[in-house]
């Protein structure tokens, strides 16, 4: 075992010496090959950052949302329907919400308006005639707490705020077009009767009782749309595994055109690498040998680049917001959350990543490795 | 549902893997046939450049074939969240015919690979290359096996339609389901426990009598295959239990999931080593009698057989920790 460590030892020292004695060809492929792994490292590290964060942000919502569909189109609830799912065994706690959508032509976005639960966000109950912003809606308006602000409704009325406290930072991704006010404000504002509401959410305790507490709800309530949270969540993993699949094969191209750079790089020996494994065949080196030194190089360069563009590829997206794949991934708005992803780095997302990058490199320098290793070493230093 | 990093990842691997070999099969068919150490003519010399290309070529291949099973379980295991009721590896393995063939296909393959490359070692360290025949022959083997396994991961893949209800570990492993896998895990824990154990030690006893006075290889071998299947066994009837410290939950994957710690690596790794290395004791037996591996093959069993022994013995430690360790208590004495 010592030799054997003591040779690959040696190995790795004679390659690296060489490599060093033609940098400009080296540094060319590492840096190509640099870029290939910045390129697919970033693309997988940002949607799996997102991935995370969805899952972090459903983490908290409610198991089971039911909604009332007429004609096929989303209705609120009427009074009655609370009552008339009765006791359901397993659901913990079950409540009417109350949210709605509106239009803001001073800054052409749309905002999220909410009537909260007292126990749902940290600021306890929104008295009437206050508002809570989130923290983009408050970047665009200019506003800090004790400022007013209004609105003209649907109706054409005027309605004016006080703004109470803006939604932490922290929590912009999901509240970055947030307003919350009092239930009293809410049913004002869209003109909604009392014992109306938009959805009724469910809170189940058991993961495996969800599926049959939905299947009991749509008996009662035959009009109903339930929608869970675990399809919500496997909705996201597909569609984020979807997006992160297509641009990476999109990126086959380039990684294909990397895969024929480097055997043309491999099997394009100068003629001074030439004489060099031929001295070393002479001076009593094997082919095996000389396999052995080449397929280090391959394993040094390959790991140099891997961990460069890795560690690039870190940054790009966790410190400068993965600026080069953001519009493709992130999808847009006016009021777009300004959010830095938590970094996650996953093992598993490394495995694949080498299959997708070292894995075609080793493919492709394979046989023009070989090629140089049996290099008769008469015929390279006769001509 | 091709069009996912790991799947795409899986599926490259393993048909360049397939044309790898589909490429070198014509080769070592010549080399098979007009393979002739004592001649010194110019197709001899070709040959025996090419064997470098090929032992190169195929060992790369069958290690990707060794990361690509791990990355199999570990991507069935992830994709479970988009199956309605699977909660891990087994619901989405169930989720078509294919998923559990091509799960024992890689196995089969992995195994396979192990004991080409433990050949390989042993022919690279003679002289006069004396196991060439009999390498690339098993080569033209090994050849189908690895294209079925991609044949049924490619089924699997594309016939994987997210959102279908897959029955999870807790049904199928529950003791009512009739299929092969249930069987096992309805086998008691108490016998089960037995099974697990008298296989365990005595591959231990078999592969440490080895390692000191090289006797009875092929049981060694014959021992390993039978305690891979003891300790699977096993783990599904009683290791799993304690792990989960729940009755009835046989699942053999959840133990790799970061809820219990990745524990299950600490006993699939070993095993699997220890296994494969195992049946490398058996497979190079044959070949102790070739005068240039006369010193070889006894130093390479030796060691071949150390590593089964330590593994199991490993293996066999964890097991028995987590099964002390638990809160659970499934036999009353």
């Amino acid at each position: 075992m010592k030799t054997w460590i003591a040779r690959q030892k040696a190995l790795i020292d004679f390659t690296l010496s060489s490599l060093a004695r033609r940098k400009l060809k080296n540094l060319g492929l590492l840096l190509v090959y640099t870029v290939i792994v910045f390129l697919l490292a970033s693309v997988m590290l940002y949607t799996h950052a997102l991935r995370h964060e969805a899952a972090q942000v459903l983490k908290n919502s409610p198991e089971v949302i039911v909604q009332r569909m007429v004609a096929g189109r989303h209705d609120l609830i009427p009074p009655g329907y609370l009552e008339k799912l009765g006791r359901i065994r397993g659901v913990q706690n079950k409540e009417g919400r109350l949210w709605g959508y509106f239009y803001d032509n001073v800054v052409s976005a749309n905002y999220t308006l909410m009537a909260p639960s007292p126990e749902e966000h940290g600021f306890g109950r929104v008295a009437d005639g206050t508002i809570v912003i989130g923290a983009a809606v408050a970047r665009e308006r200019g506003l800090v707490p004790g400022n007013l602000i209004s609105f003209r409704s649907y109706t054409g009325k005027l309605f004016v705020f006080t703004v109470a406290a803006v939604l932490p930072h922290e929590a912009e991704l999901v509240s970055a077009d947030l307003l919350l006010l009092s239930e009293a404000d809410f049913r004002a504002f869209f003109e909604i009767s009392a014992g109306y509401y938009n959805d009724i959410a469910l809170s189940v305790a058991n993961p495996q009782e969800v599926r049959n507490i939905a299947g009991k709800i749509s008996e009662t309530l035959p009009d109903a749309r339930i929608i869970l949270r675990e399809e919500v969540l496997r909705t996201y993993e597909s569609i984020f595994n979807w997006r992160e699949g297509i641009v990476l094969v999109l990126l086959s191209g380039s990684i294909l055109a990397f895969t024929i750079f480097a055997w043309e790089k491999a099997s394009g020996l100068s003629a001074e690498e030439k004489r060099e494994i031929g001295i070393l065949k002479a001076i009593g080196w094997e082919t095996g040998d000389v396999l052995k030194m080449k397929l280090w190089e391959g394993a040094l360069v390959s790991l140099t680049a891997f961990l460069l563009g890795y560690v690039v590829a870190y940054f790009h997206v966790f410190h400068f917001s993965a600026a080069l794949f953001e519009p493709v991934l992130k999808g847009w708005s006016v009021l777009y959350p300004r959010f830095e992803l938590v970094p996650v780095v996953d093992g598993f997302q490394i495995a694949t990543l080498f299959f997708f990058t070292v894995f075609p490199y080793t493919v492709a320098t394979i046989v023009p490795i070989w090629r140089a290793a049996i290099t008769d070493p008469d015929a390279v230093m006769r001509g | 549902m091709l069009f996912q990093p790991a799947i795409i990842a899986l599926l490259l691997a393993s048909a360049v893997s397939v044309l790898m070999l589909a490429a070198a099969t014509p080769y070592a068919w010549q080399l098979v046939r007009r393979w002739d150490i004592a001649s010194g003519s110019e197709l001899q010399l070709v040959l025996e450049r090419r064997t470098y290309l090929m032992s190169t070529v195929l060992t790369f291949v069958f290690a990707t074939q060794l990361v690509a099973l791990l990355l199999f379980v570990f991507n069935a295991d992830k994709m479970a969240v988009m199956f309605v009721g699977a909660m891990c590896a087994v619901g989405t393995l169930n989720a078509n015919a294919y998923g559990f063939p091509a799960l024992l296909a890689q196995i089969a393959v992995f195994f396979m690979a192990a004991v080409w490359l433990v050949l390989n070692h042993a022919d690279s360290r003679a002289y006069d290359y004396p196991l060439v025949r009999v390498k690339y022959r098993l080569l033209m083997g090994i050849l189908p096996f690895v294209l079925l396994a991609f044949v049924l991961q490619l089924l699997y893949f594309l016939n994987l339609k997210a959102d279908i209800i897959t029955s999870c570990c807790g049904s199928l492993f529950s003791s009512d389901a009739q299929t092969l896998v249930s069987d096992a895990s309805a086998l008691p824990p108490q016998q089960g426990l037995w099974l697990f154990y008298s296989a365990l030690l005595t591959v231990i006893a078999v592969a440490v009598l080895h390692a000191r006075k090289l006797r009875a290889a092929y049981i060694v071998a014959a021992a390993s295959a039978a305690a891979f299947v003891a300790a699977l066994t096993g783990i599904l009837s009683f290791v799993s239990l304690y792990v989960y410290e729940h009755p009835h939950h046989h699942c053999p994957f959840c133990l790799l999931k970061p809820e219990y710690d990745y524990q299950g690596y600490w006993l699939y790794l070993p095993l699997f080593a220890a296994t494969a290395a195992g049946l490398g004791v058996g497979a190079i037996q044959p070949f102790a009698r070739v005068p240039s591996l006369a010193a070889v093959v006894p130093q390479m069993s030796r060691r071949l057989a150390w590593i089964a022994a330590l593994g199991f013995a490993f293996f066999t430690v964890v097991a028995t920790f987590m099964v002390v360790n638990s809160n659970l208590i499934l036999l009353k004495d």
